[in-house]
């Protein structure tokens, strides 16, 4: 080549931003003691989930979340786990979407997902000490207390419709991605909270309310960041739930999954925990700006 | 028949009977949900813009469209004149209709007119262009960072970003995928 690669080039600002980023991460999670641990990214099979598809490798496949690995170690009483790991999903690939992306998940053992929500303040202190962060020319305050607003509330504000009737309709997800969402978390984050049970696979449903889970995702600026539940610890429910979104991966076409056997027979041991996935190149769009996740990356898949 | 794999900005299918052109397109999935297909969709014969979601397991047909290879001859007050190099007939396209793409047409190109039944109404341009560097700030010595760039102008009117090594009165060549900056060309 008779030039340097002018685009990669032209990254390192934000590649250099990210790796200091990583570091912070690191450092708040073991000063609050985390146990920093590392899991297979290749296994026998992931939690079946209707609307995510692994990536085969060889008869396995690579893992689409470190999820059930971690909450192995919960059960074994590792109370307080952290991951920053690779994660792959086939055929997502958009502004905000790569098939290979970096994940944070921790988990927290005798917690509930609201506890997730002060972690998450925490972090985001942690990671932009001033207090701000500007993007696309407006100021976010994230000064928290951030705003908590059930999934309910959200339909009922931003759409003509309820969150039941969306259901119902199959029109849940467009409602979220093209009405909701964009305006979410603008003036300060926002955590999406109490999701309908039926899309929470792996969630505990609220206490007084089984309509509801006790899940919520975070907003910032339009964009989604990390997804937490408090964690179904029944195995037999769970057992029933994977079966459920197994049906549906099948009915779509996808490959079947085996069950993941060890995982179901150790959650009877697993104490009431909270886990939290955020996806760490989105993080990285956020804190730098960039309109693209392609921007925060050495390498899009493209490229290679 | 296209489905929801296929779309991607730049796609021509057919859209309540009329030619449409993806101009933006995202894909999109809500946390643990459906996946999305965001589409811009611009109408080929009004030129009216609208935006639609597709979810996947829907299709689509694609446009019924056909490509005459002819050549660009210049621009007047009627437009953007091209003429069809067997039959001599000639046709034109307003400035409207070709929007971006009129910042990589050169005197005498070769491009592909789309014809819908008799009626012309864009153009498919080669992939990549070469074009002059018509105005830019100079390369100052000393700045070795590759990735470094500044703003362009080109013969054309165009301006884009470029690596800062590149001066006045180079030849770069342009990706009219993207209208990004490719490489520096040799005259």
């Amino acid at each position: 080549m008779a030039e340097p690669n002018w685009r990669l080039a032209g990254k390192r600002d934000r590649l250099m931003e990210r790796a200091r980023i990583l570091h912070r991460i690191r450092a708040f999670f073991m000063d609050r003691d985390f146990l920093e641990v590392e899991t297979p990214h290749r296994v026998p099979g992931n939690a079946p989930e209707a609307y995510i598809a692994p990536v085969p490798s060889g008869d396995w496949f690579l893992h689409t979340s470190p999820e059930l690995s971690m909450k192995r170690l919960l059960a074994a009483d590792y109370p307080r786990l952290f991951q920053i790991c690779r994660c792959w999903r086939a055929a997502e690939r958009g502004n905000r979407h790569l098939p290979e992306f970096t994940m944070l998940e921790w988990y927290r053992a005798q917690a509930a997902y609201q506890i997730l929500m002060d972690e998450c303040e925490a972090l985001f202190c942690a990671l932009a000490p001033q207090g701000r962060i500007r993007r696309q020319g407006r100021d976010i305050d994230l000064g928290p207390p951030w705003e908590r607003l059930s999934v309910a509330e959200a339909f009922t504000r931003y759409t003509d419709t309820t969150a039941r009737q969306a259901l119902a309709e199959n029109r849940f997800d467009e409602l979220i991605a093209c009405e909701i969402e964009p305006r979410l978390g603008w003036d300060k984050p926002c955590f999406l909270t109490d999701y309908p049970a039926e899309l929470a696979a792996l969630a505990r449903k609220k206490p007084g309310n089984p309509e509801v889970a006790e899940r919520f995702e975070l907003y910032i600026a339009g964009l989604e960041l990390a997804n937490a539940f408090s964690e179904l610890t029944a195995p037999e429910e769970q057992r029933a739930r994977f079966a459920r979104e197994e049906a549906q991966r099948l009915q779509a076409g996808q490959a079947p999954y085996p069950v993941p056997e060890k995982f179901l027979a150790e959650l009877a041991h697993m104490p009431p925990a909270a886990g939290i996935a955020l996806g760490v190149d989105r993080l990285v769009m956020l804190l730098t700006d960039a309109a693209t996740i392609d921007e925060v990356v050495a390498f899009t898949p493209e490229e290679l | 028949m296209y489905n929801c794999s296929d779309l991607k900005k730049g796609l021509k299918l057919m859209v309540d009977g009329e030619p449409h052109v993806i101009v933006a397109f995202d894909f999109t999935k809500p946390g643990k949900g459906q996946a999305l297909y965001k589409c811009k969709l611009r109408n080929m014969i009004t030129g009216s813009l609208f935006d639609r979601t597709y979810r996947s397991g829907e299709s689509f047909e694609p446009a019924s469209l056909e490509d005459r290879d002819m050549q660009y001859l210049y621009q007047d007050e009627s437009g953007y004149v091209f003429m069809d190099q067997k039959s001599y007939e000639q046709v034109h396209l307003s400035e409207e209709t070709l929007g971006d793409d009129k910042y990589f047409l050169i005197d005498n190109m070769d491009v592909k007119v789309l014809m819908f039944g008799e009626r012309a109404i864009g153009i498919t341009l080669p992939n990549f262009v070469n074009l002059k560097v018509t105005q830019t700030d100079p390369w100052v010595k000393g700045d070795t960072a590759a990735g470094n760039n500044k703003p362009a102008t080109v013969e054309t009117g165009y301006t884009l970003q470029v690596p800062s090594f590149v001066e006045e009165g180079d030849l770069i060549q342009i990706d009219t995928r993207t209208g990004a900056y490719n490489t520096r060309v040799k005259e």
